[in-house]
């Protein structure tokens, strides 16, 4: 059987700078995957590449077996991949309903209708107010997205991301500039709402990594250099090199 | 679920079609009251100035769009027609009844939005504002070359009155009215009909953040482009309605950037964020080109001026500051604001009279001091010469700004004051 999501050679240099040298990722379906490493080490470009922000310079994207690598960003999201950003970007002069439907119309086929009324589309109306209740947005569903606290625009950010019902989620950071009880909240909502799904996460809190992944992929300097269950990741040389090399050289050099 | 959704829809509902039933019933009732033929040939403008605008501002308000070559799809709209009704009269020609003429300038329209569309929507924001300047002057420069199909400086004319339609012939204006009326309600209804739809939504969405409109699924290209493509059919109804109400088409001044940009200023002005922004934006333009110019010579100052603190100080134009108001009103507080608009009318009268003078009298000077000294300003008679009528309009000019100044300042105190008590109301109501 195919993987969820595959990564072959992947490569990606800005002029003579390499940032993706050479990743290889197989994910099944259904798995929850931790992307951590180093601030530059590529993971955002890694989310860029495979999203269709960014086109690979070489190398190969397949989801579920069929080739993504040069297609568009819509194009992509339409066979079942969608993501959210690690700065919020959604639509700030439409409501919080308003915001998920629009994620939501794609999926059931409206495509770029003018000839149906939206109030009268009831499979859509009815998918966004499970969305709404979904995210826990339900007290703010008629207010602009723009007049949202913080977090509850990272909320409506993930409900965007997830309205289209694609199977395999990227969040990008999804609780950058969380406060520790927020997060915890939010790491629940992201574990209910993905249920079933294949999810790719770039996370920077250990305790979320461990809370949350099935699996750790480690990039450092364009490289997957582990990608293992969340105890064999904490045991490997190499990741602990790559975390704590400075430290440790540091005790080196005390002695 | 389902019964709660009904439950939430029906208000709006009556509310609509008394709106809608409203509208109807002034486009109407407007020629029986307004019966002097100046007042019959402002409102025709008007109702297809409405089209035009509120096609302009799928565009602006709905699609991010700031187009400045808005003129290039009423006016070829307006020639195509004005050929169809020379066709249609010629002997032996095609039988297009006048009614259906609007609809071949809409085709005509949206054709071209096709073609020229394409090239303009594969990009957005500034680039797409270049793009339609660069179109606008194309477009203007090609109708010089083409004199068959423009007919050169001196335009193409037509005779609207080559067939009947259930005995109306259309050469009296009110008939013309009541078509361009008829057309006005349509246009209005599909276009607000429009915005209801997935695309127009999704126009909304891509107006907001096309980036992420590419992440669920749309192509932003594709949207700008059939949003391009409506806007431009109903510009074309605009223009053909406008070529049967004049009965020439001249392409210096029909496809001219002056007249794309009149659109987008009023537009503006009427407000691009509210869906009925524009129809205000359309009735400003016929009450700024025919009445305001009537007054003054100096009246395309007094419009820059007024378009001038539109855009710092109410950039949501006349539309947002009446939908301001009625919120404050929903929550019950204007009753502390009356007596404060009273005090800004007044005042701002002062200040205005003032400066109005002073630009009066340097036009006077400038452009009619032959004809003597004195200018007849609102029935005052001021010498441009004495130093005394200078030293009055200034003064009344400076008194009024004072004055302004000191009502405005307890303005924006009460008006802070009660939208601050409508957030902690807002605020209430939800925690509820």
């Amino acid at each position: 059987m195919a993987y969820a999501l595959e990564l072959k050679a992947l490569r990606k240099s800005f002029g003579k700078t390499d940032i993706i040298r050479g990743v290889d990722l197989a994910v099944s379906a259904g798995e929850r995957i931790a992307v951590i490493g180093p601030n530059g080490a590529g993971k955002s470009t890694l989310f860029n590449l495979i999203s269709g922000r960014l086109m690979p310079s070489s190398g190969e994207v397949l989801l579920n077996g069929q080739r993504i690598d040069g297609k568009q960003p819509y194009e992509i999201n339409r066979l079942g991949l969608s993501r959210s950003f690690q700065i919020t970007n959604i639509f700030p002069k439409l409501s919080v309903f308003e915001n998920l439907r629009c994620g939501v119309l794609w999926s059931l086929g409206y495509k770029y209708t003018f000839l149906r009324f939206l109030s009268n589309l009831d499979d859509a109306n009815e998918r966004t107010e499970e969305l709404v209740r979904q995210v826990g947005l339900e007290k703010k569903r008629d207010v602009h997205a723009v007049n949202l606290t913080y977090a509850e625009q990272r909320a409506l950010e993930i409900g965007v991301t997830i309205a289209g019902g694609a199977g395999v989620i990227l969040l990008d950071e999804p609780t950058a500039g969380m406060s520790k009880t927020e997060t915890s909240h939010f790491i629940a909502l992201i574990k209910q709402v993905t249920i079933g799904k294949t999810l790719l996460t770039v996370e920077h809190d250990m305790g979320v990594v461990f809370g949350l992944a099935d699996k750790i992929a480690v990039v450092v300097y364009g490289e997957v250099i582990a990608f293992d269950t969340p105890d064999a990741v904490r045991a490997n040389a190499k990741v602990q090199e790559a975390y704590l090399g400075s430290s440790v050289a540091d005790a080196q050099a005390g002695h | 679920m389902t019964s709660t959704n009904y439950y939430r829809f029906k208000p709006w509902n009556i509310g609509r079609v008394l709106i809608w039933s409203l509208f109807a019933l002034m486009l109407i009732v407007s020629p029986l009251v307004f019966r002097s033929s100046l007042a019959l040939t402002m409102l025709s403008q008007m109702g297809y100035l409405t089209i035009i605008c509120l096609s302009y501002n799928i565009l602006l308000g709905q699609g991010g769009m700031l187009s400045f070559g808005h003129a290039v799809y009423t006016g070829l709209g307006a020639f195509v027609a004005v050929h169809a009704m020379n066709l249609a009269a010629a002997k032996g020609g095609v039988p297009i009844p006048l009614v259906a003429i609007p609809l071949v300038g809409g085709l005509a329209g949206l054709l071209f939005a096709v073609l020229l569309g394409y090239v303009t929507t594969k990009k957005s924001g500034t680039t797409f504002a270049m793009i339609t300047l660069g179109i606008g002057e194309l477009v203007a420069a090609m109708s010089l070359m083409f004199p068959g199909f423009f007919g050169g400086e001196g335009g193409v004319t037509t005779n609207r009155t080559y067939g009947s339609f259930f005995g109306w012939t259309f050469g009296p204006q009110i008939q013309v009215y009541y078509l361009i009326a008829a057309y006005c309600f349509v246009c209005t209804a599909l276009m607000f009909a429009f915005t209801g739809t997935p695309l127009g939504r999704m126009l909304n969405a891509v107006r907001d953040n096309p980036e992420r409109v590419e992440f669920i699924g749309y192509d932003t290209q594709r949207v700008r482009y059939l949003g391009f493509i409506i806007a431009g059919f109903f510009a074309g109804i605009g223009g053909a309605l406008a070529s049967i109400n004049f009965e020439i088409v001249n392409a210096s001044d029909s496809l001219s950037g002056v007249r794309s940009g009149g659109y987008l200023l009023f537009t503006f002005l009427g407000g691009a964020t509210f869906f009925f922004g524009p129809i205000i934006g359309a009735v400003l333009l016929v009450l700024a080109s025919v009445l305001l110019s009537e007054l003054t010579k100096a009246w395309l100052l007094y419009l820059g001026l007024v378009f001038l603190f539109m855009v710092m100080y109410a950039p949501g134009g006349v539309a947002s500051l009446i939908m301001m108001n009625l919120r404050v009103a929903r929550f019950g507080k204007f009753n502390r604001l009356w007596g404060l608009y009273g005090g800004l009318l007044l005042t701002g009268a002062v200040m205005v009279v003032g400066a109005a003078a002073i630009v009066e009298m340097v036009y006077h000077m400038q452009l009619n001091s032959a004809l003597g000294d004195t200018v007849n300003f609102m029935g005052v008679e001021l010498d441009t010469k004495r130093a005394t009528s200078w030293i009055g309009v200034a003064a009344l000019l400076a008194i009024g700004v004072a004055l302004v100044e000191v009502v405005r300042r307890r303005f924006a105190r009460v008006w802070g004051q009660a939208q601050e008590e409508i957030e902690a109301e807002i605020k209430r109501r939800e925690t509820a």
